[in-house]
């Protein structure tokens, strides 16, 4: 008799999912699917748009990290108007990028994975969450809404709003900086080192006792993808793709956003509206690869700022080789904040940072063009067509989640298979299966958000579909 | 009274005005600090009365007359801000916006649009009716501007500066009822058409239907304020 565990909606996610883990006759888990449950649109309602309204409308997919839409569909647009963008201009968008990198970890590790780290995988439901750590850690609490506010308040600055500015534009930005508001961002910063060493000390003192979960958490041996520059140093704006093998040897390098699509398929699940993106020569679905913070790190042989070269060197002493346990993402995350906070720091000391030469312009001198960069979750590529006036007549995203997605559905069956002992689970073991989707930061679709409590319900079914076993949590 | 007289005296909202004979409504209105909405009048353009905005109700009479054409008359009583008119008006916003795509948040006038300033002024918190969602075309061979059906709102500005002030014409009204549209020339392309290039109608447009393809991204508000001066600067000539 087979069985269906469902978990619907899956929590402390951006966006909505859901898992189902199938129980075969013997009431093992056979099998595992994350489900993306809703459709959005945004490649198929931008035709007929201008092309230069795409990095505004683009943005409007994520409110967590419209700045990585921004940047990837500005220079898509740029290869469309085969326009090289000024210094200062690509200077200022690898800030307003790094700004939100920090603010996004932040989100991910302090508002939705530090309840489970903190307060422990079994803690109260009803507590375990931001206001839960506030009350256990408060001083982990603060740093946490520090950090955001460091990423919000940059991207304010430069952008004039928080969320979705308008800032970035193809051809580069609409406005210089401006002294005085360099000078703010430089004095945040300060603060900003001390809360992210506070959190990284606290997490570093905390993963020994999660060394079960990191054994099965997505711990698998993957391909890796992310940017990086040509010193194999970490980059989030510019540089191109390189894809590693699970050993760590590179499969392939140099990969332009133009070529993206030469290299990187995408297949169809009928079970999820998401896809699931895998290298072309090693097929589907082996060629699959994992992205983001972790991808990063293994990829990368420095950050190329101090303090966070010292941190990388001790990650990547973690495991030989690639570090594959995807626990471990939450480590890279914080490191990846320190690094921002760094590279801010000495972008803001370039002199030519307050230039006004900050916007190429130019009309439609290509029908096609694409563009990439890092967002928090990983790399996100934007390809477009255009007609001779510019309007769109294709659109092509493809974003972190659906590179992660092979990913996630193995972490899960992993997770399912240690978590879910003949058929029966506890209510700590549904929150680990969650907790390892979590561990990679998806964003699902940030249309769909969390509105109060969440209601979640995970439900043992017999083949009948008669329920045999429900755990629910209102 | 004898309607020669060429001074009138009314009540508009209770308040004893006068204007002079052929004046309209709204111009006595805002020469005594009488705010009447309105959407397609312009100060510069001549009038046309399209859009219903400043509809005010007069005693006397059941019809309601559009301020920006009527004209008064001695002894009018005027009123502008009844709960009848307060709800028609939003009426005609709610149309307004489920006639085509208006989706602010990305829409280059966001922050200086007056259908958007309008619809907060009166009230208007949601759509009671569907949209129609139609699918319109953006004519982007300008240039320098753009042409974005799915905001216009049929105001017809963009077509009496042209054809006042630029004197060039270019713009017109194709269709009947809810299948009109604006076009340039006869019905070709703007990049193509006899335009100028003077750019007035971008500046008269009330929304992010014409836009200039360099302010994406920025702040775009627009300068209509140019059209009274320019009137007057010709007058003096």
């Amino acid at each position: 008799m087979t069985q269906t565990i469902t978990i619907d909606p899956v929590t402390r996610l951006e966006g909505h999912g859901k898992i189902s883990i199938y129980l075969g006759d013997n009431g093992q888990v056979e099998d595992a699917h994350f489900h993306v449950t809703q459709v959005r649109g945004f490649e198929k309602f931008s035709e007929g748009r201008p092309f230069y309204e795409m990095p505004s409308l683009m943005a409007r997919i994520c409110g967590i990290c419209p700045v990585s839409h921004l940047i990837a569909s500005a220079k898509a647009c740029e290869a469309i108007m085969s326009v090289r963008i000024p210094h200062t201009a690509a200077q200022l968008r690898r800030m307003l990028n790094l700004a939100q990198m920090v603010q996004s970890h932040a989100l991910s590790f302090f508002y939705l994975a530090s309840p489970d780290l903190l307060l422990g995988m079994e803690s109260d439901p009803a507590a375990r969450h931001i206001f839960g750590v506030v009350a256990a850690r408060p001083e982990l609490g603060r740093a946490g809404v520090g950090l955001r506010r460091f990423g919000q308040n940059i991207i304010e600055l430069l952008g004039k709003k928080r969320i979705h500015p308008g800032w970035v534009v193809p051809g580069g930005v609409t406005e210089p900086l401006e002294a005085f508001k360099r000078d703010e961002i430089l004095a945040s910063i300060p603060e900003a080192y001390k809360n992210v060493t506070l959190a990284l000390n606290a997490y570093k003192k905390i993963a020994d006792s999660f060394r079960a979960e990191i054994e099965v958490f997505a711990n698998f041996p993957s391909n890796y993808l992310s940017l990086v520059n040509e010193d194999d140093s970490i980059e989030f704006t510019d540089g191109t793709l390189r894809l590693i093998g699970s050993q760590g040897g590179v499969i392939e390098d140099g990969i332009t956003a133009a070529r993206f699509t030469e290299v990187i398929g995408e297949a169809v699940e009928p079970y999820s509206y998401t896809k699931f993106a895998y290298y072309k020569p090693l097929g589907y679905p082996d060629g699959s690869y994992r992205v983001g913070p972790l991808a990063r790190l293994n990829i990368v042989d420095s950050m190329g700022t101090p303090r966070a070269d010292k941190e990388l060197a001790e990650f990547k002493q973690l495991e030989k080789g690639p570090v594959q346990s995807s626990f471990h993402y939450h480590h890279a995350r914080l490191i990846e904040m320190l690094y921002g906070i760094e590279k801010i720091e000495q972008i803001l000391s370039d002199p030519a940072i307050l230039s006004t030469h900050v916007r190429a312009t130019a009309g439609v001198n290509r029908n096609e063009g694409a563009g990439q960069a890092e967002a928090p979750r990983g790399t996100l590529v934007h390809q477009y067509k255009v007609d001779d006036n510019g309007l769109i007549t294709w659109a092509n995203l493809v974003i972190a989640t659906g590179q992660n997605n092979n990913a996630m559905n193995k972490g899960i069956l992993q997770a399912a298979r240690e978590y879910v002992d003949d058929g029966k689970f506890t209510p700590g073991a549904l929150n680990r299966i969650e907790a390892v989707i979590r561990t990679f930061d998806p964003c699902l679709s940030c249309s769909t958000h969390a509105f109060g409590q969440m209601p979640l319900a995970l439900t043992l079914l017999n083949a009948d579909g008669e329920t045999i076993d429900q755990v629910i949590r209102s | 009274m004898n309607d020669t007289v060429d001074v009138k005296t009314l009540t508009i909202d209770g308040h004893e005005v006068s204007g002079r004979r052929g004046q309209t409504i709204l111009e006595v209105a805002r020469e005594n600090d009488i705010e009447i909405p309105t959407l397609c009048h312009l100060d510069g353009l001549g009038d046309v009365g399209a859009c219903r905005i400043c509809m005010v109700e007069i005693a006397g009479s059941a019809k309601l007359l559009p301020a920006c054409v009527a004209t008064i008359f001695e002894g009018m009583e005027v009123l502008t801000n009844t709960e009848r008119l307060q709800k028609y008006r939003r009426n005609i916003l709610e149309l307004l916006f489920a006639e085509r795509n208006h989706v602010c948040s990305v829409c280059v006038s966001n922050g200086h649009c007056e259908l958007q300033t309008l619809a907060q002024q009166q009230g208007l918190t949601h759509v009671r009716l569907p949209y129609r969602n139609p699918q319109l075309a953006v004519d982007a061979s300008h240039e320098r501007f753009t042409l974005d059906h799915n905001r216009c709102i049929l105001c017809t500005r963009c077509v009496r500066v042209c054809a006042e002030i630029e004197g060039a014409h270019v713009w017109d009204v194709m269709g009947r009822g809810i299948d009109c549209t604006i076009i340039s020339d006869l019905h070709q392309d703007w990049g193509s058409s006899s335009c100028t290039r003077c750019g007035k109608c971008v500046q008269v447009c009330p929304t992010g239907a014409l836009f200039d393809k360099s302010k994406i991204g920025s702040d775009h508000p627009k300068y209509p304020d140019f059209l009274p001066y320019l009137n007057l600067m010709r007058e003096a000539q």
